[in-house]
């Protein structure tokens, strides 16, 4: 129940990061958050946790089961449940029109605004994020009405279908039910939702884990796409580091509730420094390198992070 | 010593939907030879009939047509013949959170298969080679774990524990189904190179089914890619993976997220958008600009 | 080359592969249920340190208030169905005054026929157990064989096993009770307790049907096959001990209902001859009309003592249901750290001065929004 000591070292960077950093902007700094869940005994899910991320970039959430990762994202979105609480720490937006939203301190009708307008997220596992007795097309239409209450059935219609088309969806889709579609399609549908609004964060947890990896590059390259059309940030979570050094531009590796190791995606594949990154990398065979490559520096498993 | 055979394999599944049945052929016309100390990997995506495969050597499905030869002779369905084939033939099954009974220690998870296939007699020798099996997969102490129950163990711990049940009866073939896909990925490695180690020791045919090419390269003599049931490629695994034949195979490695290839999906993107000409203009602008 | 190479590195991962390594990383999944990774958590860390003893106590149904009561009602009973009867006359003994009030000499009076209402009661405990007990045994073996061998094996022995199922459970309980009962010309109590038992199975054994089914497809049952393990084994040692909890259950539920079908027949006079249970002794007011003439110590004291038994009972199960259905269990625990959680979440507040909106006004933060702005 006490408050964390804000003595715990900063993860591992190196000079470029910061210099690649200088020239961005931010979108939304999170500082010394501390999460809790109040069980007994209470557990400490994230720990004094400091994060920004800036405008138009993807930032890898990586790490494993347990490591707080998704509390985390939950915890910058204010979308956390009791027993899970935000103990210290703060939230800051920075919207668009210059002015700074403290999201720790949003309530009620404020933050129901805010969260999809502003930050938007993609959850894991599409099947159980749709509502299986409503169509696709009720379901954006909601979002659509409950932020945007001056559109026109007309507008909603003709956005529905226009948010299809932008994630590779037939836009005839639009009537089918969740269980109509295939997984792909379902993740691509939540992913139309999560636009719907524009927002500046979209935060996609794990958002193809479940899928096979044919299915997934589609879906990787249409958030690709679509970042490069509109600009959005992206906090994408995972535990597949592989597939995080493909598509984000920097990465946060995530243990035991602390960021370790804080770096552009150029550094962490070149030069990892703490040795939990370097056994999670080591954790990944290389597919057309060497035989036996998979072993980069040394024992694998002596990184004990 | 003799090689596990497949031989034209087949399997359909009737789908009932009301009064409708069709069939879905699972698996058409496998055929492959495992020999001792080698390992096959078996390659394909969800639907791929690689799981119905593994599950049909491990007899737990009926194959609709084609056989399954151990030693150049046919394999029995039922009996005592039955015992005798998975004495020779085990399996490592995907979810160690589930292949495990959560009502039983782990020590009787071992003692089962040691009793039934009679590889020890009495008590005192069943422990000992319990507590000798714990040890061959890094479960020390070994007394410690014996005594746990299912959920008292880590994930990787248990799928130790599973190739420790599997290889209790002496087994020669080893089918192993996704055996790390439910683990977390710093363990994967680990739990792998056990499995080699222990093949080494014991001379094991491995069978290993997977969706991930990267670990079917390191770890496999030979790789099989399946695709809806058949068969569509197959050769050595440095073969396959670097020279892939099929445009399946060609699909499914450049979908495998490469590290080595960072940036490069961002800079195909951008290639792509501006051929078309849309560029990063930032249409989001007008947008609401109040919180409300 | 190759061979080498990979066989070196191989070699030297798994020396290292200590499960010690996986046990720090590989943790529990947090973020999804808290409450229950606690306990697991627990769980972890007391299978380590608490001789075997403890652990088995600890997975025990945790002593609530339901069960304490539960079970003091339903052994108070057990203990004077057996006790009792050395205490009081001869329950057949007619040489009282008869239909006397509750006294010092008849602590409940007496009957109609001079027959002391209390030591009708003790033996009547011992009949109205008895039927509910063999009724109850009776009842989870047909359940069991119909339910978990339909349920495992499948196929044509399912579809045969369950149509009987099917059958059982859409005739009507009590007509055809009462069909067997007055059909049979010396009804025991053994051969009620049959009737019963026959009659009370098929709701259990559509749940148990439905138990095995999804058990038989578990992995663990596949690679008790994979190991060569034989069905009958595979159901006894495998299955079976995860139902347990729902068998107990059921058998305690079987019982109720045994007690309760006995209590309806011996009310309509279809019950056992030559036998005292609670049933025959309400019998028995009824005809000797106790309503009308207010001899409320005749049959308010049997009718009290089946609610009781029934309440002590379903109590019971009550807190066996809790223990297979953790989410029953942990739910009180979940709502007092979420309680906890809310009341901690209001000391936490921002120490930012915002608007109604959310927008942050402090000074310090003007200067960085215009140097935004101005960028």
């Amino acid at each position: 129940m006490t408050m964390i000591p804000k003595t715990s070292p900063g993860p591992l960077t190196s000079p470029g990061h910061d210099r690649y950093v200088d020239a961005l902007t931010p979108v939304l700094t999170a500082r010394n958050v501390s999460i809790e869940y109040e069980v007994t005994p209470p557990v400490h899910a994230v720990k004094n946790v400091s994060l920004t991320l800036h405008r138009g970039e993807i930032l890898g959430l990586a790490g494993e089961s347990g490591c707080g990762k998704t509390t985390f994202a939950y915890g910058l979105n204010k979308l956390l449940k009791p027993p899970a609480l935000m103990r210290a720490g703060e939230v800051i937006f920075h919207d668009e029109s210059g002015k700074d939203i403290d999201v720790v301190s949003l309530e009620g009708d404020n933050l129901r605004a805010f969260r999809w307008d502003k930050i938007s997220m993609v959850f894991q596992g599409a099947m159980n994020s749709l509502n299986p007795v409503i169509s696709v097309r009720s379901q954006l239409f909601d979002v659509l009405t409950t932020h945007r209450p001056n559109m026109t059935k007309k507008q909603k219609v003709a956005r529905s279908r226009e948010l299809l088309t932008l994630v590779g969806v037939d836009p005839d889709r639009v009537n089918s039910y969740a269980h109509e579609l295939s997984g792909g399609m379902r993740q691509r549908v939540m992913i139309a939702m999560a636009l719907a609004l524009q927002p500046q964060v979209m935060i996609m947890d794990e958002p193809t884990t479940a899928l096979d990896v044919v299915v997934q590059r589609g879906i990787l390259r249409e958030v690709m796409r679509l970042r490069e059309e509109f600009n959005f940030a992206v906090i994408f979570i995972t535990h597949d580091l592989p597939m995080l050094l493909e598509i984000s531009d920097r990465i946060a590796v995530m243990l035991r509730g602390e960021i370790v190791e804080l770096d552009t995606s150029e550094a962490i594949y070149t030069k990892p420094q703490h040795p939990y990154t370097q056994k999670l990398l080591a954790s990944f065979p290389s597919l057309t390198g060497e035989r036996g490559d998979f072993v980069r520096t040394g024992d694998p498993a002596e990184g004990r992070g | 010593m003799g090689s596990l055979e497949v031989r034209n394999l087949t399997k359909d599944f009737t789908i009932r939907s009301g009064l409708k049945r069709s069939k879905l052929r699972a698996a058409n016309d496998i055929n492959f030879v495992l020999e001792p100390g080698k390992t096959i990997a078996i390659v394909g995506e969800s639907g791929s009939g690689k799981s119905t495969v593994a599950r049909m050597i491990a007899k737990l499905e009926q194959p609709t047509s084609g056989d399954i030869l151990l030693d150049g002779t046919s394999s029995a369905t039922r009996g005592r013949a039955l015992v005798d084939y998975r004495h020779q033939v085990q399996m490592v099954f995907q979810d160690p959170f589930a292949s495990l009974n959560p009502f039983h220690t782990v020590e009787h998870h071992l003692e089962r298969p040691l009793k039934l296939h009679g590889v020890t007699r009495g008590a005192r020798e069943t422990k000992e080679q319990t507590y000798e099996l714990l040890e061959r997969v890094n479960l020390t102490p070994a007394n410690v774990f014996a005594a746990k129950k299912p959920h008292e163990m880590s994930g990787g711990q248990r799928q130790r524990v599973a190739i420790a049940r599997a290889l209790a009866p002496g087994a020669r073939f080893l089918i192993a189904d996704e055996p790390v896909s439910m683990l977390d990925v710093s363990i994967r490695l680990s739990v792998l190179n056990l499995l080699a180690r222990l093949q080494r020791e014991d001379n094991l045919g491995v069978l290993y089914i997977t969706h991930d090419l990267a670990t079917a390269r390191h770890f496999s003599d030979e790789i099989i890619v399946m695709l809806r049931g058949n068969i569509v490629e197959r050769g050595p695994s440095d073969e396959v993976i670097l020279n892939p034949r099929h445009e399946y195979t060609e699909l499914l490695l450049a979908a495998a997220p490469n590290p080595s290839n960072h940036g490069k999906l961002r800079s195909e993107v951008r290639a792509d958008l501006a051929s078309t000409g849309r560029g990063s203009q930032d249409p989001l602008a007008p947008s609401g600009t109040s919180v409300r | 080359m190759d061979e080498s190479v990979r066989e070196h590195e191989l070699a030297k991962s798994t020396e290292s592969a200590s499960p010690r390594d996986d046990f720090a990383v590989d943790g529990l999944p947090l973020e999804e249920q808290p409450a229950t990774v606690a306990f697991a958590n627990t769980a972890a860390v007391a299978a380590r340190e608490i001789p075997v003893k403890r652990r088995i106590l600890a997975n025990l149904p945790r002593r609530s208030p339901k069960l304490i009561v539960g079970l003091v009602l339903t052994f108070g009973i057990v203990l004077f169905g057996i006790i009792g009867p050395f205490f009081v006359q001869d329950p057949k003994f007619s040489g009282n005054p008869s239909l006397q009030p509750p006294s010092p000499e008849h602590l409940l009076g007496t009957t109609q026929l001079g027959y002391d209402v209390l030591a009708q009661l003790a033996y009547g405990a011992r009949g109205s157990l008895m039927v509910g007990l063999i009724a109850g045994i009776i009842a989870v073996v047909l359940s069991l064989a119909f339910g978990i061998v339909a349920g495992y094996f499948g196929g044509w022995t399912d579809e045969f096993l369950s149509l009987v199922t099917n059958i059982m459970l859409v005739i009507p309980g009590l007509p055809l009770i009462i069909v067997i009962a007055s059909y049979v010309p010396s009804r025991t109590l053994l051969l009620v307790a049959l009737v019963l038992g026959l009659t009370g199975w098929a709701g259990s054994a559509v749940v148990l049907r439905s138990q095995a089914k999804s058990l038989r497809n578990r992995d663990y049952v596949a690679a008790a096959r994979v190991a060569g393990e034989k069905p009958v084994r595979i159901i006894l040692v495998e299955i079976l001990p995860n139902l347990l909890p729902l068998l107990a259950a059921q058998f305690l539920f079987a019982v109720i209902l045994g007690i309760l079908g006995e209590a309806g027949l011996s009310y309509l006079g279809l019950g056992p001859v030559g036998s005292i249970t609670w049933g025959t002794m309400l019998n028995e007011a009824q005809l000797g009309t106790a309503l009308s003439s207010g001899a409320w110590w005749w049959f308010i004291p049997p009718g009290a003592l089946i609610a009781l038994l029934g309440c002590g009972l379903s109590l019971i199960n009550f807190s066996i249901d809790e223990y297979i259905n953790p989410k029953l269990r942990l739910a009180p625990a979940a709502q007092r750290s979420v309680r906890t959680a809310r009341k901690a979440g209001l000391e936490v507040t921002s120490n930012r001065n915002v608007n109604d909106d959310g927008v942050i006004i402090d000074a310090e933060n003007e200067n960085e929004n215009a140097k935004r702005v101005g960028e």
